[in-house]
């Protein structure tokens, strides 16, 4: 029988079979950052364990870096822990981004541009959102401080193998239909536990079509399905995304990890747990209307009433949650006034997406009622969109230009909505409280979050384009 | 890590679905607070109230009204946890008091981690919960359960005990109060022989 591209790294990590389905399998890489990797350091100081091999790690205070420019200007967020964690690093002999340093950035942007992000390799990070890296052909997923612990001790981790999931995206993006709203669209048809116990392989020709960092986008939101780990199968693309860059394999080690990597495909006869289709002509541009990302509907669709779900279940939960967003059954999601835009996160916050995003902003303003942020990922994002002159184009359309930081995804930096307030975010999460205590999150691709930073309202990117 | 064996206490019913980890602690708490203070804001939002601009607790929420406020059982509804790796989940409802939740489904990264703080997940059939969680509410204050792991049954306050299933390597390391590192420990060999192999073939892993 074939075997998946999940199965085949799996297989290739396995150490031990431990019994009763766990298995103890070989980390590759681990990402380390301000708050789960600060208590993992901080528990593995107290037992007393050593960092068994600091050159497979990475860290970066991504979490708490303020993201006001200028490297002095870390913010009091980071100052509460920051510090002692950036001295952990360097005691256990971790490489270590600082604020400031050209290679800072987002872990999920920074290890796919340093190279340290490869095919076929495991990664774990502290950090539910760790499945970006799946966008390499990476098995990744998100792990808890404990576990950072033992990975950090011993290079390994027991896990339970999933089931595989795969969902096929057929056929090519109409206007204004980006990454985002492909993962958006099939969480909102699957619902948010659809992937649970699943890895999830994401394929079909508008994968195959998409560039690396759309596939990273569609991983990063696997966890919102549940799912700890989504991955596409590493191509061509994929191998002249990686070829020179910092840490990537050299010369013939570089041929030799290349023939490696072209077999990381799913074969023809694999066979899948669960098998699903969408296709491409079936998705607008998304925005989501409640409290998960399962309450997301097509920009030109109304929002849906309670009494009309399918279960008492999400009847409950769509009730609460157009409760906390202030908004009617039934009324048209375009139109209703915003006060925040975000563009920013490990969702969306690569160069495609500020180009993205620049290309509808270009010659107009922000409107008056909203406050624009455009955050880059990393370091190196923000210095290539400036040589491209994105930055002009935000700061003269009424954005601020800010610095790279996980930002106001997650406020760990301060960076929060005031209660009540409206945002069109490119994040991952619209949860309760996300952006800060009562903000009100709409998630949307960096297109539909740039219309309606000029309009001022939820409004549909593609009236917008040009 | 503290064994877990048997615990008898309440059971605060809170069968919601998909409840996440920033409901359980949100940020704001999670960042600089020691992990054993965290059940302070455990389920914050949902269990204070800004009155007058001072935070009072929200008695309709269920944790705030007697007895649940000593309860060490969660009845929660499916994938609870859902949601983003905080292991501060964890330690907010450990630190709360409690030592059991039980739930037809969890977020897979919540229940790794439950296993790694002495916190027992229990998945249970939706309807099973769900019958659970109203005896919970029925007669609150008589409502004990007990929760044993050597037999893995559930004494509920009425009705037949119920069985549930904990793989066995994850029940023996509770029941001995161990977390997966002690146990990953006692491979170091195999650990350092596939290392060998590996670098042979996939040398650009080891940087």
């Amino acid at each position: 029988m074939g075997r998946s591209l999940f199965d085949k790294i799996w297989d290739q990590h396995v150490i031990a079979d431990l019994g009763s389905g766990m298995t103890l399998l070989h980390m590759d890489r681990v990402l380390l950052h301000d708050l789960s990797g600060f208590r993992a350091l901080k528990m593995l100081e107290e037992r007393g364990e050593a960092v068994v091999n600091p050159s497979s790690t990475l860290a970066c205070p991504d979490h708490t870096a303020g993201s006001q420019p200028g490297a002095e200007t870390a913010g009091s967020a980071y100052l509460r822990g920051g510090p002692e964690f950036r001295q952990l690093c360097e005691r256990y002999g971790i490489p270590y981004y600082h604020i400031g340093d050209d290679n800072f950035g987002i872990l999920h942007i920074i290890g796919p541009e340093l190279g340290i992000t490869l095919p076929g390799v495991t990664l774990v990070c502290g950090d539910s959102h760790t499945c970006t890296h799946g966008g390499l052909g990476a098995l990744a997923w998100g792990i808890g401080s404990t576990e950072l612990v033992h990975v950090l001790a011993t290079q390994t981790l027991m896990q339970r193998k999933p089931k595989v999931k795969r969902i096929r995206f057929e056929g090519q993006p109409g206007p204004g239909v980006t990454s985002k709203d492909m993962i958006l669209h099939a969480i909102g048809r699957e619902g948010t536990r659809a992937g649970d116990g699943f890895a999830i392989e994401y394929a079909g020709s508008a994968i195959e079509s998409m560039d690396i960092e759309g596939r990273m986008t569609i991983c990063n939101l696997s966890i919102e399905m549940g799912s700890k780990i989504g991955m596409t199968a590493p191509d061509e693309k994929t191998f002249n995304y990686l070829r020179g860059r910092k840490h990537a394999p050299k010369d013939g080690v570089w041929d030799q990890a290349v023939k490696h990597w072209r077999a990381l495909v799913s074969d023809e006869d694999a066979v899948f747990d669960d098998d699903t289709i969408f296709y491409m002509n079936d998705i607008r541009p998304q925005i989501t209307w409640g409290t998960s990302p399962e309450h997301v509907i097509s920009i030109d669709q109304s929002i849906p009433d309670p009494d009309k779900a399918l279960s008492r279940e999400r009847c409950d939960s769509e009730r609460a949650a157009l409760e906390y967003i202030g908004l009617r059954p039934g009324m048209p999601i375009e139109g209703v006034s915003i006060d925040w835009v975000f563009i920013g996160s490990c969702t969306n916050s690569r160069i495609t997406d500020l180009r993205a995003a620049a290309e509808i902003i270009k010659g107009r303003k922000v409107a008056d009622n909203v406050t624009a942020w455009a955050v880059p990922g990393s370091a190196a994002v923000r210095l290539e969109a400036e040589a491209e002159g994105l930055d002009k184009i935000f700061v003269e359309a009424g954005f601020e230009w800010r610095a790279p930081s996980c930002s106001m995804c997650v406020g760990a930096n301060g960076d929060i909505i005031s209660p009540g307030q409206r945002s069109v975010s490119t994040s991952n999460r619209n949860f309760v409280g996300r952006q800060g205590p009562g903000a009100r999150t709409h998630l949307a691709s960096p297109a539909m979050a740039a219309a309606a930073a000029v309009t001022g309202k939820i409004t549909d990117v593609r009236k917008l384009m040009r | 890590m503290r064994a877990f064996k048997s615990l008898t206490g309440i059971a605060a019913p809170l069968f919601r679905a998909n409840i996440n980890t920033d409901i359980i602690i949100p940020m704001q708490h999670l960042v600089g607070t020691d992990r054993v203070t965290m059940g302070f804001n455990v389920f914050a939002p949902w269990r204070y109230e800004n009155v007058d601009g001072s935070r009072c607790e929200n008695p309709n929420f269920i944790l705030n009204q007697r007895p649940f406020r000593q309860s060490s059982i969660l009845i929660a509804g499916p994938n609870f946890a859902c949601g983003s790796s905080r292991e501060g989940a964890v330690w907010a409802l450990h630190s709360f008091g409690f030592r059991v939740v039980i739930a037809p489904s969890f977020g897979g990264i919540f229940a790794n981690n439950c296993y790694q703080s002495g916190v027992l997940p229990i998945v249970l059939k939706e309807e099973l919960v769900a019958a659970l969680a109203r005896q919970a509410e029925a007669a609150p204050h008589t409502a004990t359960f007990t929760v044993d792991l050597k037999s893995c049954l559930i004494e509920p306050p009425q009705g037949e005990a119920i069985k549930f299933e904990v793989e066995a390597f994850r029940r023996i390391a509770l029941l001995k109060g161990l977390d997966d590192l002690g146990m990953i420990k006692s491979r170091l060999l195999e650990i350092e022989k596939y290392r060998n192999l590996d670098c042979e073939v996939r040398p650009w892993i080891y940087l």
